[in-house]
């Protein structure tokens, strides 16, 4: 190692029951350097800075820091020897107050004035406000993690590991924490930062490891390379371009008109939402979250019935009908959120699977589950979408968020619906993940499928999309043919500009 | 009309459920939830009483009680803690448990007096003294110590807390003996201080009321006293009349504690539902169970 390595890790590896999660990775980072860990959901970037902060011990391999052999048996050994971590999932306790949460994760706590004093200056030093007596439950989520900022700070941290900090942050927010990381640089502290989000780490690291199944495929300056590049080393491959070829627009085949919510529903209202799709075409649908997404999709899966004659599948009259029905029918559908909507946590994803596929893959019968059948069609799906999971008895919380993705749009694709409405389909995936569903779901309309993309992602829209409409406030604007279609223009549409309001009188 | 001696039998009569409410109280503010209180309780009367018995000692009688409900509990933490069974089903058959293995063995001791206990300092019971004394102390441990927050952090969020390097299986199985430890001393003041004898089910569901009461003082150790109080004091009352010879039958007069204190557990809940917005519920990681991922 040289003489000016703070960090170096040398051969860690560690396997889980069916998972080798890291193998043979080594790596070091430099005082004041802010170096990325980059690499695909489920590449090994948690495991490996678990075992930096003691949450985890490797089962070969050896780290150092500062020059003292590193090997942390829980987290108090960690931060006692200079590491500190900001977690991804926010671990703090929300009855608590701001001074009590950062007690807890002090190893030698002052007495409480001369504690709130402290991170009164430190919040003031780095320019992130916090009020030590306000309740944790009480803040936004950029406080929130202001609060585990200072409590790493305050323990005078020489290796600071943040797991994907920006992920819930606004962009205000996430330039206020470049700061605040620039400024920590200049004294000295070095940053492993995590994330996928690579022009982030273009703008803001020195260096990136790239880690790919858990093995480290290279280390490279991220201001030397496009994002196109480092994204082409995390996936082993050029980023596939999803190919729209092959598609042919046949008879409409899901038909929406008049469909309002009945007053006193939570949330938005949909107010006339109307559109028709037909086979082998996607309608895009975009507009800003909580316009009525949700709404819309428990319309159409069943979750909320409609008046007779508001949803229609080929000429099916689905509207008063439940979702079991509608699934026998041929429309399907995938909501936003994955864990509690579209999966069940604690279930395995054998049961998952036989929650929506139960009736159209026969995997019930005469009132008794079928086993072996959901096991097979769970296979199935982790087979044709590169789940990783160690089976179909895993349960879907023990997912990454990508990978439970791919599984419950996977669920529905193999079912071969004629409609299909999904939500979100890529939110929180990563690259390599988010091109694969995409392509799945042209895939599943050239086969002569209508599928409908709710999203918040404009490039995924447009790449998707043969039309695309607006949610705005309940009401759906008039469809317009992608082709053509300028990011501004279709920001100013989603934006619910006055042309929507028109478009939405011409469709009336 | 309270006068001196009267307030003195309401002291008496809320003391064990005030211990047992205490001690369950440090278990759910952990993060733990055992149902197991009344079995424990009837657990500590008959070892307290067993072990008064025995050496003429009430105070090693109590001991034994106290042993006794942290062993009984440390069953429950056991089986929890570390084999993840489920908490309710679990601490359901802790009582159950409990109830039967002191009807078994407490089959020597019916019938038989109790040693005569000694008058504490102003000739009040020391357990009641000791019960009093907790209150604040409790308080003190839970919001002005440094152990007092790992636990509230680990009730809070187990997994923030495990994040941080707090071992949360030790500080639950700590948490758990200390209020198996004060259940069974509640219940042998049942059988020492006040009935002066060992009867088959003789806490009489005291343990479930200490377990409401948790929950209406919003696991805050003031309103654990004053639930016990409230308990202690409509016992006394229905006792009194009772003894004046009032027209109303025995058991509806007996009933009267539990429905009281039902009445106040669904007032409170209703009042809550309103003002749900301040947060006032219980710990955060209140029966779920901990898995560490290592």
């Amino acid at each position: 190692m040289t003489e000016s390595d703070l960090f170096r890790a040398e051969g860690l590896g560690k396997s889980y029951p069916g998972v080798r999660a890291n193998d043979d990775v080594s790596f070091s980072v430099a005082p004041g350097e802010i170096h990325a860990l980059l690499g695909e959901n489920g590449a090994g970037k948690s495991t490996l800075v678990k075992m930096i902060y003691g949450l985890v011990q490797p089962d070969e391999g050896r780290m150092w820091l500062a020059g003292q052999p590193h090997a942390p048996s829980d987290p108090r050994a960690a931060r006692a020897a200079g590491v500190g971590m900001v977690f991804q999932h926010f671990s703090l306790f929300d009855a608590m107050s701001v001074a009590d949460n950062i007690a807890l994760g002090m190893d030698d706590p002052p007495p409480r004035r001369q504690l709130a004093e402290r991170i009164e200056r430190v919040s003031a030093d780095y320019g992130l406000p916090l009020d030590p007596r306000r309740r944790v439950a009480s803040l936004s989520a950029g406080e929130r993690q202001r609060v585990e900022i200072v409590r790493c700070l305050l323990g005078h941290p020489r290796l600071l590991i943040m797991d994907e900090p920006t992920s819930v942050l606004t962009p205000q927010e996430a330039n206020i924490l470049f700061d605040t990381l620039r400024q920590l640089t200049t004294v000295g502290t070095a940053i492993l930062y995590i994330s996928h989000k690579l022009d982030e780490i273009r703008a803001l690291c020195d260096r990136a490891t790239v880690l790919r199944h858990g093995r480290v495929v290279g280390t490279l300056s991220p201001r030397d390379h496009s994002a196109r590049e480092m994204a082409g080393l995390m996936v082993g491959a050029e980023l596939k371009v999803v190919d729209r070829s092959g598609r042919q627009a046949g008879p409409v085949v899901l038909e929406v008109a008049g469909l309002s919510s009945a007053t006193g529903v939570e949330g938005t209202r949909l107010r006339d939402v109307g559109f028709a799709v037909r086979a082998g075409e996607i309608l895009g649908i975009g507009g800003v979250a909580g316009n009525g997404q949700e709404q819309l999709i428990a319309a159409l899966s069943g979750e909320t019935i409609g008046r007779p004659g508001t949803v229609r599948l080929a000429g099916q009259d689905l509207s008063t009908l439940g979702p079991e029905p509608r699934r026998q029918a041929g429309l399907l559908t995938a909501p936003e959120d994955r864990l509690g909507h579209a999966a069940v946590p604690e279930m395995s994803l054998a049961e998952n699977a036989l929650l929506t596929a139960a009736g159209r893959q026969a995997l019930v019968r005469r009132g008794m589950i079928d086993h072996g059948a959901a096991r097979r069609f769970a296979e199935r799906v982790i087979a044709a979408f590169d789940v990783r999971t160690p089976g179909p008895d895993t349960a879907a919380m023990a997912l990454s968020g990508g990978n439970l993705q791919k599984f419950v749009i996977g669920r529905e694709i193999l079912q071969e619906p004629r409609a299909l409405v999904v939500n979100q389909p890529t939110w929180g995936v990563d690259a390599s993940a988010a091109a694969a569903i995409r392509q799945a779901l042209l895939d599943l309309a050239a086969r002569g499928a209508a599928v409908v993309v709710i999203s918040q992602d404009l490039d995924e829209l447009l790449e998707l999309s043969d039309r695309l409409a607006a949610l705005n406030e309940g009401r759906l604007s008039a469809p317009v043919p992608t082709e053509g279609l300028t990011l501004d223009a279709l920001g100013l549409m989603l934006g619910g500009a006055h042309g929507m309001e028109a478009a939405h009188v011409v469709a009336a | 009309m309270i006068d001196a001696t009267t307030f003195l039998l309401l002291l008496s009569a809320a003391t064990p459920i005030l211990l047992a409410a205490l001690g369950e109280m440090i278990v759910e503010r952990a993060g733990v939830l055992n149902l197991g209180v009344e079995g424990l309780m009837i657990t500590g009367a008959l070892a307290g009483f067993a072990g008064a018995h025995a050496t003429g000692s009430p105070a090693t009688g109590f001991l034994t009680a106290a042993v006794a409900g942290a062993a009984l509990a440390m069953l429950f933490a056991g089986l929890t803690q570390y084999l993840m069974t489920n908490q309710v089903a679990t601490g359901l058959a802790l009582t159950l448990f409990g109830l039967g293995l002191t009807a078994m063995f407490g089959r020597p001791y019916e019938g038989v007096k109790a040693p005569q206990m000694p008058g504490g300092p102003l000739g009040v019971n020391p357990v009641i003294w000791l019960g009093l004394l907790l209150v604040p102390l409790i308080w003190l441990f839970l919001n002005r110590t440094r152990a007092g927050l790992i636990l509230r952090g680990v009730g809070e969020n187990h997994d923030a807390a495990h994040a941080l390097g707090y071992k949360v299986r030790a500080i639950r199985v700590a948490a758990i003996s200390t209020g198996g430890a004060l259940a069974g001393l509640g219940g042998a003041y049942v059988s020492l201080a006040t009935v002066l004898q060992w009867t088959e089910g003789m806490t009489a569901g005291a343990g479930w009321i200490a377990l409401a009461i948790v929950v209406f003082a919003g696991w805050n150790p003031w309103g654990v006293l004053a639930g016990a109080w409230l308990f202690g004091g409509v016992t006394v009352l229905q006792l009194r009349l009772q003894a004046a010879g009032s027209a109303v039958p025995i058991h509806i007069l007996s009933m009267a504690p539990y429905v009281a204190t039902i009445l106040v557990l669904v007032l409170i809940s209703a009042r809550q539902k309103y003002a749900r917005s301040g947060g006032a519920g219980g710990p955060g990681s209140l029966g779920k169970p901990f898995h560490a991922i290592r």
